[in-house]
């Protein structure tokens, strides 16, 4: 973007390439995991994510698309295959947004999203310029100071992703973030999550279990059964970036959500 | 539409003066409760010719009360002094016991229980024995308030401590945080509402605790509390010393109980569900 202002320089802000031409970021290969009793959460699964993807998991529950994304952050180890990251994982690579905003109460928004900073040791005036622009992407300059109970649900979400990104990660989780909210706010909160990775490049790895959600944000949408959870299909969203509230209209944007739609029901009569 | 005042329409007006009234009342009732009864007691005393030696009235309490201000007062002093003691080391100790048994599983199962049998046993049980095995009198009545205050700091504690949300919990994990930070940056934090709910018991059990102590400590040695004028008074038949004794020790629980009360609510009205004022 050539119209930052100044202080936008302080997150290293990448290129999305072309879905063809993007860099290996992770690879999952077969990984699979059985919970103690013999359940298995999610078989087989093979996937690689590349940078700038925006990746949906799209399925019903029980499919094991949360149980992806916390062997992706490492809450848990695979029963098998495994979990390669290209040139290996560094502290703050990883940033994650949970269902719920995950606030600190007790800490105002400025120094929740210090926290992933804060424990690597780093001190807040150091690195108050990162927590600025975050704040910043998120529109939320003015509430640095406010404390979480202050704010709406869909501005505590806002805290949330802005330190999900404030220590310019590889990659960012994403766990059915904006399940809990009213359809308005969310659907703001997806135009403006678009435009945020449109000026800093992140690559998203994105749960969900609504197909027009998963059309609007992503590139790729993994489609994936339940019992056990495993991988059905990859949907390609080919429609460019930017999208607004008029892709979200188009005939462009229905044909994909039939796609994915039909690929789900697929998904959903396999299970049965 | 301009509304340039105010309207207020009768279920509005009618909340707004039961509020008002409520605030007032708050206030005034129990201070009518208290009139009442020190005018009964009074009449009480008065009308039956009770002598003073059986039950003085509230007056000549008062009396006593300005002419053994000075003794009274040092007494109270040495009492209040041990159960701030009390509270402070009970403070310690309950986080420091709350804080191992949460970072060690082992050490809690280990203690834990007999935590709860101290907690369970009455100290009047226990004092005796503790003036005989500890010379210094000080320090055995910190020790007696001391079991009396610890527990609920231990138990709130540890409760608040395992109460950190699970989701933020994830979070540090993720960022690679280490057992201190999370315990510094997430748990005491988390604990915190708790352990203040957990302070405020223990101010009022120290002041038990202490008086306890007195009692069981006896006449014998220096620096004499309130809870051994009382019983020195019992000796001599001086009931209204007694009563004016009893009232330093009520008005000292009271505040005590206040003062923790706004610490409780100056360090959680930022951010805590319980220091909020609802808005209706």
């Amino acid at each position: 973007m050539p119209t930052l202002p100044k202080r936008m320089t302080d997150l290293i802000h990448r290129q999305i390439l072309p879905l063809g031409e993007r860099q290996k970021l992770l690879q999952l290969q077969q990984v699979g995991k059985v919970f103690n009793g013999g359940v298995t959460a999610l078989h087989d699964m093979s996937l690689a994510v590349q940078e700038g993807d925006f990746i949906s998991l799209l399925g019903p529950s029980g499919c094991g698309k949360s149980t992806a994304l916390r062997l992706i952050a490492g809450l848990s180890t695979p029963t098998s295959g495994r979990i390669s990251w290209e040139g290996g994982k560094g502290a703050g690579d990883l940033g994650v947004v949970f269902q719920e905003p995950t606030l600190m109460p007790w800490a105002t928004v400025a120094q929740n999203v210090f926290l992933p900073f804060r424990l690597r040791g780093k001190s807040f005036a150091e690195v108050k310029p990162e927590i600025d622009e975050a704040l910043d992407l998120v529109g939320l300059s003015k509430f640095a100071d406010t404390y979480p109970r202050q704010l709406s649900g869909g501005m505590k979400m806002r805290v949330s992703i802005a330190r999900a990104l404030v220590t310019n990660p590889r990659l960012i989780l994403m766990d059915e973030p904006f399940a809990a909210l009213d359809e308005i706010t969310r659907h703001k909160l997806n135009t403006d999550l678009l435009s945020l990775r449109e000026r800093i490049g992140c690559t998203v790895i994105f749960v969900t279990h609504s197909v027009f959600e998963s059309v609007f944000l992503s590139d790729r949408i993994i489609v994936m059964a339940a019992r056990p959870g495993r991988v059905i299909e990859e949907v390609q969203v080919t429609a460019p970036y930017p999208r607004d509230e008029v892709f979200r209209t188009s005939a462009d944007y229905a044909a994909h959500c039939q796609v994915a739609s039909a690929a789900l029901h697929r998904a959903m009569g396999e299970a049965a | 539409m301009t509304v340039t005042t105010p309207v207020l329409d009768p279920e509005e007006a009618k909340r707004l003066r039961d509020a008002r009234i409520e605030r007032v009342a708050k206030w005034l009732l129990p201070a009518l409760v208290l009139v009442l009864l020190l005018v009964g007691w009074d009449r009480l005393v008065v009308w039956n010719e009770i002598p003073k030696y059986q039950l003085p009235g509230p007056l000549v309490v008062w009396e006593q009360l300005v002419k053994d201000w000075r003794m009274l007062f040092e007494a109270l002093l040495v009492t209040l002094q041990i159960t701030l003691m009390a509270l402070a080391v009970a403070v310690i100790g309950g986080v420091g016991l709350a804080v191992l048994f949460n970072q060690s599983r082992f050490a809690e199962m280990s203690f834990y229980p007999y935590a709860v049998i101290l907690q369970v046993t009455p100290v009047v049980s226990i004092a005796p024995l503790i003036f005989i095995y500890v010379e210094n009198r000080t320090v055995g009545l910190l020790l007696c308030a001391w079991i009396v205050a610890f527990f609920p700091i231990l138990a709130n504690t540890t409760l608040g401590l395992n109460s950190t949300d699970h989701n933020l919990r994830d979070l540090f994990r993720i960022y690679g945080a280490s057992r201190w930070q999370r315990l510094r940056y997430l748990q005491l934090p988390s604990a915190l509402p708790y352990f203040l709910g957990g302070l405020r018991i223990a101010g009022g059990l120290s002041l038990i605790g202490a008086i306890v102590a007195e009692y069981v400590a006896g006449t014998g040695g220096i620096g004499s509390g309130l809870a051994f004028r009382i019983l020195e008074a019992s000796y001599r038949l001086n009931i209204p010393r007694m009563f004016a004794a009893l009232l330093l020790i009520a008005v000292s629980g009271v505040i005590i109980f206040a003062g923790l009360s706004f610490l409780s609510h100056m360090l959680l009205r930022k951010w805590h569900e319980s220091a909020l004022k609802r808005e209706t």
